[in-house]
């Protein structure tokens, strides 16, 4: 890339967390804002500058058939598109809805559902268009996300790892949680880049980076539910997040199904 | 004939989450204002029943990824409340201290980021950084602070993951903590120096009589306990708060109006609510600094709030010093509990102001309802009603500088436009 790329950040469902990653950098954050143009940002500038744009950072997930066109549009107004956070890149937890009958949640949360127009599902920006680049994470990693940013200045690769959670702990020298306590973790199957802080702080992972290549979620269910714990308990455990994801989503239809056939 | 004219401002920008404003004008006179939120909704209450209740404060955490902390916790007493589960001084101290952590970092955020470039003129902190280097930087200093208490006590800034029914996963050891104190004691005078130099900003002249409500505890500047008191001059318990505040859905919304239930009538949440009710309750140093700087009091300016933050600030510093001082690591980090069917409210004092949550959940431990009202939803109203007051006097601006003018009212109330589920967009229409 040749000049100051051109930098847009835009919004579909979601918190706001990951896009805030980028202000929670707050040693880089003058060097970023020097090496790119920040042209649509508007959690962080009233500065609005037309696309095209050569890199876009795209947080949210699809719920509305508005946002469902939108998206197409960034996707024409962007060279490189790419997705921070687990709502961007599994739908977020808000895709607990796909599993459940959408027109009672609407009932549910509002007086007037007449006024409120959303789809049944919360869907991953790449089930809409291409995607160049996915940082996973519930929230992101503020390093991970300068570094894939300075990655597309210098013209790189970024260096993001793609190895297992489980793999941190033994870096940090965390004792297993599930070896020494039984409790049911994540870390096996998840992705890095948390820095597996969950064990760390005497508790499961709970998937929040979401899968990781080549793990076997379903295979770890199965470990869980033969040490003990009923398939119904673990349901949520594997549908949170970065339930929808695919690895997840098997894991949890699989254990809601056997949780149903023991009934 | 009549002649119409309809602004809108399409995206608010330097507030949290999206949004719009759409004003509608006939012969000159305000027909309409509407604060569009148009965030999708998530479904947060829908979608927490039949969640294990020990993994609410994960998931309300992904309400807002600004304030996650008064999220998670509001649930955790709430649910506390629903369970009858007391907790120890030791856990109700640390429980302050994450408070702490979360109000410099947002107030810092909101301080240095969106709002003071409005006082200065500047498009966004960034481009305020090239002309006031010194203060935006001592301003990501404070809110890298903010961030790394949340780091040490919560395991991270955004969705922490150590806050648990009942207390914590673990207790966090004497030198974790103690290595933040020489940094808050640089912070402590720093904040002092940017609540200076905000207080020497020039207002705009707008006052109103609000009604402002906030927590009150008899002694502590409230974060997560306290009856709910407002400016008009009651005090009641949280458990009466539903008595007298209600949710409207209006049309143009995909956030719920909170309102008083007897007179229909909007109200104020946030720094300035809570430094009016709440000033003696304030640290030392912030209580000598706000007399310093010669706050008002009450100060019914909102523009003014930026100042209230800078107080706040401090005020946050102070505390969490004095516990960062004295912690001593403790067993067990959190009580044990048994599931039982039960209903239980709460509110705490998020950044932006006060939040209430209410869950029932059933005897093996799964919610059944959950009822979640944010301190954006509770302002509303009250925006709208600040701008219909406001725009009359500016009306002869041209569109563009209406639609800022209004914005920079907007972001007085540091909205959490994502919190309530959505913010704002300018729709003018002049007929």
């Amino acid at each position: 890339m040749s000049g100051k790329p051109k930098l847009a950040v835009f919004k579909f469902a979601s918190c706001d967390g990951c896009q805030l990653s980028l202000l929670d950098a707050e040693d880089q954050l003058l060097a970023v804002a020097g090496a790119v143009d920040i042209a649509y940002f508007l959690e962080a500038t009233s500065r609005i500058v037309p696309g095209p744009y050569d890199v876009a950072l795209v947080e949210g997930s699809i719920t509305t058939a508005h946002d469902a066109e939108r998206i197409r549009e960034v996707r024409r107004q962007s060279k490189f598109l790419m997705t921070i956070g687990a709502c961007a890149t599994a739908g977020g937890i808000q895709a607990l809805r796909n599993w459940a009958d959408s027109k009672e949640y609407l009932q549910a949360v509002y007086a007037r559902p007449e006024y409120i127009s959303t789809l049944a599902t919360s869907t991953a920006i790449a089930d809409h268009v291409p995607v160049d680049f996915e940082l996973r994470g519930c929230p992101i990693n503020h390093h991970q996300l300068v570094e894939v940013i300075a990655s597309l200045v210098a013209g790189r690769r970024p260096r993001t790892p793609g190895h297992s959670v489980c793999l941190d702990c033994k870096r940090r020298g965390t004792v297993c949680i599930t070896v020494a306590q039984g409790t049911p973790c994540l870390g096996p199957v998840t992705q890095s880049g948390c820095g597996a802080i969950c064990p760390a702080y005497d508790r499961g992972c709970y998937g929040c980076y979401g899968p990781v290549q080549q793990g076997n979620s379903t295979s770890l269910a199965d470990q869980f539910v033969n040490a003990g714990t009923a398939p119904e308990q673990l349901v949520p455990l594997f549908r949170n997040f970065n339930g929808y994801a695919p690895e997840f989503r098997a894991a949890s239809e699989r254990l809601a199904a056997q949780a149903a056939d023991a009934t | 004939m009549s002649e119409t004219r309809t602004i809108r401002v399409e995206a608010l920008s330097r507030v949290e989450g999206e949004g719009a404003l759409h004003i509608r004008l006939r012969d000159g006179a305000i027909e309409d204002v509407q604060l569009n939120i148009y965030e999708p909704p998530r479904f947060f209450e829908a979608l927490l029943r039949g969640r294990p209740l020990e993994e609410v404060p994960d998931i309300t955490a992904r309400i807002c990824g600004i304030c996650p902390v008064a999220y998670q916790m509001t649930s955790v007493h709430a649910l506390e409340a629903a369970l009858g589960i007391g907790i120890s001084p030791e856990i109700r101290r640390l429980r302050r201290l994450l408070y702490c952590g979360e109000w410099i970092e947002s107030h810092a955020l909101h301080i240095h980021f969106l709002h003071a470039p409005d006082f200065l003129g500047y498009e966004s902190g960034i481009a305020m950084a090239a002309d006031h280097p010194l203060e935006v930087k001592r301003g990501l200093r404070l809110k890298k602070h903010g961030n790394q208490l949340l780091e040490v006590l919560g395991g991270r800034a955004i969705h922490p993951v150590n806050v648990a029914i009942g207390g914590f996963y673990r207790a966090p050891r004497r030198e974790e903590l103690a290595a933040l104190i020489p940094d808050f004691e640089w912070g402590l005078q720093a904040a002092v120096e940017t609540t200076r130099w905000l207080a020497g900003l020039s207002f705009p002249d707008f006052s109103r009589p609000y009604e402002m409500v906030a927590l009150v505890h008899p002694d502590e500047y409230p974060f997560n306990e306290g009856d709910v008191a407002s400016t008009a001059g009651y005090s009641v318990p949280v458990t009466e708060y539903e008595r007298r505040f209600e949710e409207l859905h209006v049309s143009h919304s995909t956030a719920l109006q909170s309102q008083r239930i007897d007179t229909r009538g909007c109200y104020f949440v946030g720094p300035l609510a809570r430094l009016n009710l709440c000033r003696e309750q304030l640290s030392p140093a912030a209580r000598r600094l706000a007399d310093e700087v010669g706050f008002d009091s009450p100060c019914m300016n909102p523009y003014k709030s930026i100042v209230a933050r800078g107080l706040e600030v401090v005020h946050a510093y102070e505390e969490a010093l004095t516990i960062l001082r004295d912690y001593r690591p403790f067993r067990p980090p959190r009580v044990e509990y048994q599931p039982r069917a039960g209903e239980g409210c709460a509110a705490t004092e998020a950044p932006r102001g006060l939040i209430y949550h209410r869950y029932r959940v059933n005897d093996s431990g799964a919610v059944e309802f959950a009822k979640i009202v944010p301190p954006t939803s509770q302002n509303q109203k009250q925006i709208e009603d600040d701008l219909k007051t406001y725009l009359p006097t500016i009306l002869t601006e041209p569109d563009n500088r209406v639609a800022e003018l209004c914005e920079r009212l907007v972001r007085n109330y540091d909205p959490c436009i994502s919190c309530s589920t959505h913010f704002l967009k300018l729709h003018w229409e002049r007929t």
